[in-house]
């Protein structure tokens, strides 16, 4: 057996661009993310945020066509960092997708909110892309510490809390 | 996810449960569609109460269904929205151009105005 040698904690996972894996790509993250305890909201932030990164490189990258979709979702410590990547079509201006409402396909519907809401629901996001040779979008989210009992609070030692008489 | 067209007035209640994303938003709006035409509707109410995801597909199609009811005079009102679904109306300024109830009935209200 191989040590593991100073490995984080990750998982990765590849699949094809079929447009059923973007829920899929949502269950990984929500499984992955659990052992942060994290709260109903930054579930739903870093779930929708996948669901985003995951879209866009099947409907964008790939145009609908089949090719793999790589996924990697890396912990350290509280910090959770997502990585979605294709070797689809690229895209030629980043800037100008990164704009509110654009998008390359109004045809279909789509809003163009896409990287505004991975933008809004993760702490950082960064997108590298080169026509021909695919797109690679990485966001990282730093999740709160969990409250030990809210109802419950420690004693507090630094005296504001009145009733102790000492000085 | 799964879709349900009912008729209350002149408007079609389209209740959304499961995930609405870009996979199950295409077969949504054909089903929508149909209904709207199929039962001479107006406005379009979306009940999200059983919604449990929603992303920007679901603007996508929300924005398309506004378009669709505007054409025809009509209005669009969403109902029960959740906390993780007004972050994403409010973030894309949807509300500027549907309206938001607590509930289908108050929705109804909105739309049919007294005018029932």
């Amino acid at each position: 057996m191989h040590a593991t040698q100073n490995l984080s904690d990750f998982i990765e996972a590849t699949f094809s661009s079929r447009s059923e894996n973007e829920a899929l790509a949502r269950v990984i993250v929500s499984a992955f993310a659990a052992r942060l305890d994290p709260t109903l909201e930054e579930l739903d932030d870093v779930r929708t945020a996948v669901s985003e990164a995951v879209t866009n490189a099947i409907v964008h990258g790939y145009r609908g066509g089949l090719g793999q979709v790589h996924m990697r979702c890396e912990l350290q410590q509280r910090t959770l960092t997502i990585a979605v990547e294709d070797e689809g079509v690229g895209i030629a201006d980043v800037e100008q997708a990164m704009q509110p409402l654009y998008t390359s396909r109004p045809e279909e519907e789509r809003s163009g909110m896409g990287f505004t809401m991975m933008q809004a629901f993760m702490d950082k996001l960064s997108v590298e892309s080169k026509p021909g040779c695919g797109t690679k979008v990485v966001m990282c989210k730093s999740f709160r510490v969990p409250q030990d009992d809210a109802t419950n609070p420690e004693p507090d030692s630094s005296g504001q809390t009145g009733g102790h008489e000492e000085p | 996810m799964d879709v349900k067209c009912r008729k209350i007035g002149r408007c079609l209640v389209v209740t959304l449960s499961g995930e609405m994303d870009h996979h199950s938003a295409s077969a949504a709006r054909r089903q929508i569609d149909g209904a709207f035409h199929a039962e001479g509707a107006q406005h379009i109410i979306f009940d999200c109460h059983p919604l449990a995801f929603m992303d920007s597909a679901g603007l996508g199609l929300v924005m398309g269904r506004y378009r669709t009811a505007a054409s025809l005079g009509g209005k669009v009102a969403l109902a029960c929205v959740s906390r993780q679904l007004d972050r994403i109306f409010t973030m894309a300024g949807i509300y500027r151009i549907v309206q938001k109830a607590p509930s289908v009935e108050a929705a109804v209200q909105l739309l049919e105005g007294g005018h029932a």
